[in-house]
């Protein structure tokens, strides 16, 4: 028997065995994503994306709290104070500056998503009797983060402000959330 | 060999086609044993025994329970008040895990002090190590099916945790919740996880006794085997010595069941989940918080969730650290002396996660973390270029046999025996 292992043929097993490797591994990948991905929100999950509420019985001062995505949405009728000192706020001492207004859409509402940044508790401060913190909008029992009237981290470990859901106006009182 | 081993034709005729009977006549009878292991070694068999424990009283739970947000409570109470023996196959599980830490930390433990980890046991080490965090995610995800007001919000306190991950960190939240927040899709996989790790447990402990049988035990003097005469065969001395361990723990396993069902756990737990509303106070289970301490030291978000993962992934490089060439702490006493300064330091870690987040536990919690992670990054690879070791015995036999001044305690014990 002759021996045929000549450079060129050693180059074409090279070549061989590095596409078969490649290819072996995109269809292992393939196969493993559907097992990943299977573990992302589901469509229905993610159709009961959206929650309507009507604010006219909301008064001056009082707060609301709604459910939206299994999630505690905050929604408070603001006092004209309260606005007051959201809005004259410095943005330097904030560890997330954001200005009052860009975080409402009707400055006598705030929607907030009532979950702490930091690591998912929900705030404290909707009820009349809560401890609401040291710049008065909410407080997170969990490990002491204070927020103020625009729900803006001003203290504590949370490293942003309080989310705002997508939201939107459908008439003066009602609004969409998502 | 082609004569039989076994009296018994029958397990002749089965051996000589599946070696099973050779393998555990090698492993669990004749298996050559170190003749001077003190109690401590019987919390690895201790912490085998609880593994099984734990899944046979969890198989049997599991087909009376229901892992749906509306039903998983309900059906918990089902198994308290309704099935046969349910409350008593509960209350095992739940303090079961509660034992298997306790027996885990001292068996960690006990390879600090007796420098089991080093080489060359790194691997059996770093597997152990391994074990340790699958249990430790076994056991929180096992804590969330009861589904109660501390399973919800430690669910979300823990997954959470991976927000803090740059970038991606939202979306392995998502992933991690297959949903926009802890719910029903989470309980799911979570039962479906909770049931299969501990299998995964079973395969990686039996890569770590694999490991363990290929030089066998460390000892109490931590010196090399020399020889038939420094050993004796695993049974009938150490199945004895394990079975005698194993009655009096059961015995405290057993009192902490039938008249302590509750100490360590929280009554929050029997409010069901309500997303709405935290509790004032979230803890995690005692065996998580040291580690939830140090979490929370740290006054950043990605800072403290990469030191909590720290503090375990720095148990992985241990052998490594650690440079000394001596490994029982009674030949090196520097590092007996650090060595209880650590447990200390794991003992005030574990109060201070219990505490409140505030005052003089913030301060406390950030000294005992730098303590922590000082002792492993600083002290142990520098403690070798300052220590005097004392002299090592020539074999494990000479300090039994011979009055020796380097006799250790256990020894001296073992002497007037």
């Amino acid at each position: 028997m002759t021996n045929k292992n000549t450079p060129d043929d050693k180059n074409k097993r090279d070549f061989l065995q590095v596409s078969t490797y490649a290819l072996g591994a995109v269809g292992a990948a393939s196969f493993v994503w559907p097992l990943i991905n299977q573990m992302n929100p589901a469509a229905d999950t993610l159709a009961l994306a959206s929650t309507e509420v009507d604010l006219e019985q909301l008064e001056e001062g009082q707060a609301i709290t709604v459910t939206w995505r299994g999630k505690p949405v905050f929604i408070r009728h603001r006092t004209k104070e309260e606005i007051a000192s959201a809005k004259d706020q410095l943005l330097d001492g904030l560890r997330d500056p954001q200005t009052d207004d860009e975080r409402v859409k009707n400055e006598k509402y705030i929607v907030l998503v009532g979950v702490c940044t930091h690591l998912g508790c929900v705030p404290l401060g909707q009820k009349s009797g809560d401890v609401k913190g040291e710049y008065g909008g909410w407080f997170c029992p969990c490990h002491g983060s204070h927020y103020d009237h625009s729900g803006r981290i001003r203290k504590g470990p949370a490293p942003t402000n309080l989310e705002i859901p997508q939201y939107s106006f459908l008439s003066d009182t009602l609004i969409k959330i998502g | 060999m082609s004569k039989p081993k076994f009296k018994n034709p029958v397990v002749n005729w089965i051996d000589y086609r599946l070696p099973i009977f050779t393998f555990m006549n090698h492993e669990l009878n004749e298996y050559p044993t170190p003749k001077n292991l003190n109690y401590f070694w019987n919390f690895g068999s201790l912490a085998g025994i609880t593994l099984v424990i734990m899944i046979v009283t969890g198989i049997v739970l599991s087909m009376n329970y229901t892992a749906h947000i509306d039903y998983a409570f309900d059906s918990v109470e089902r198994i308290m008040r309704d099935v046969n023996h349910g409350w008593l196959l509960r209350y095992i599980h739940m303090n079961g895990a509660s034992f298997f830490f306790i027996v885990v930390y001292i068996h960690i433990f006990r390879g600090l002090y007796y420098g089991s980890y080093k080489a060359p046991r790194e691997i059996l080490w770093i597997l152990g190590v391994l074990i340790l965090l699958l249990m430790m995610a076994t056991a929180f995800m096992g804590y969330v099916l009861p589904w109660g007001q501390m399973s919800f919000w430690g669910a979300t306190v823990i997954t959470n945790l991976f927000s803090a991950i740059p970038l991606v960190g939202e979306s392995i939240v998502t992933w991690l919740w297959g949903g926009f927040s802890v719910d029903n899709p989470t309980l799911n996989r979570f039962f479906s996880l909770h049931f299969v790790l501990p299998f995964v447990i079973v395969g990686v402990v039996i890569l770590h006794l694999v490991a363990l049988h290929r030089f066998g035990s460390n000892n109490p003097i931590g010196i090399d085997v020399k020889g038939k005469q420094d050993t004796i065969p695993f049974h009938p001395y150490y199945t004895i010595k394990d079975l005698f361990g194993l009655s009096v723990f059961a015995t405290v396993f057993a009192a902490a069941v039938f008249f302590f069902p509750n100490f360590m756990g929280h009554p929050d737990n029997y409010i069901p989940a309500n997303p709405m509303v935290t509790p004032a106070h979230i803890v995690p289970e005692w065996y998580f918080l040291p580690f939830y301490a140090i979490l929370r030291a740290i006054p950043d978000k990605l800072g403290g969730v990469l030191f909590m993962f720290g503090a375990i992934m720095v148990l992985f490089v241990l052998p490594w650290l650690d440079k000394s060439s001596v490994r029982s702490s009674q030949f090196r006493p520097l590092y007996k002396l650090f060595f209880w300064f650590l447990v200390i330091d794991c003992i005030a870690l574990g109060y201070l996660g219990a505490m409140p987040a505030e005052g003089i536990y913030v301060v406390l919690s950030r000294l005992a973390t730098a303590y922590y992670f000082f002792h492993f990054l600083i002290i142990l690879p520098l403690l070798p270029k300052i220590e005097s070791t004392r002299p090592l015995p020539v074999s494990i036999s000479t300090p039994i046999i011979t009055t020796s001044s380097n006799a250790s305690t256990v020894m001296a014990m073992r002497e007037k025996k």
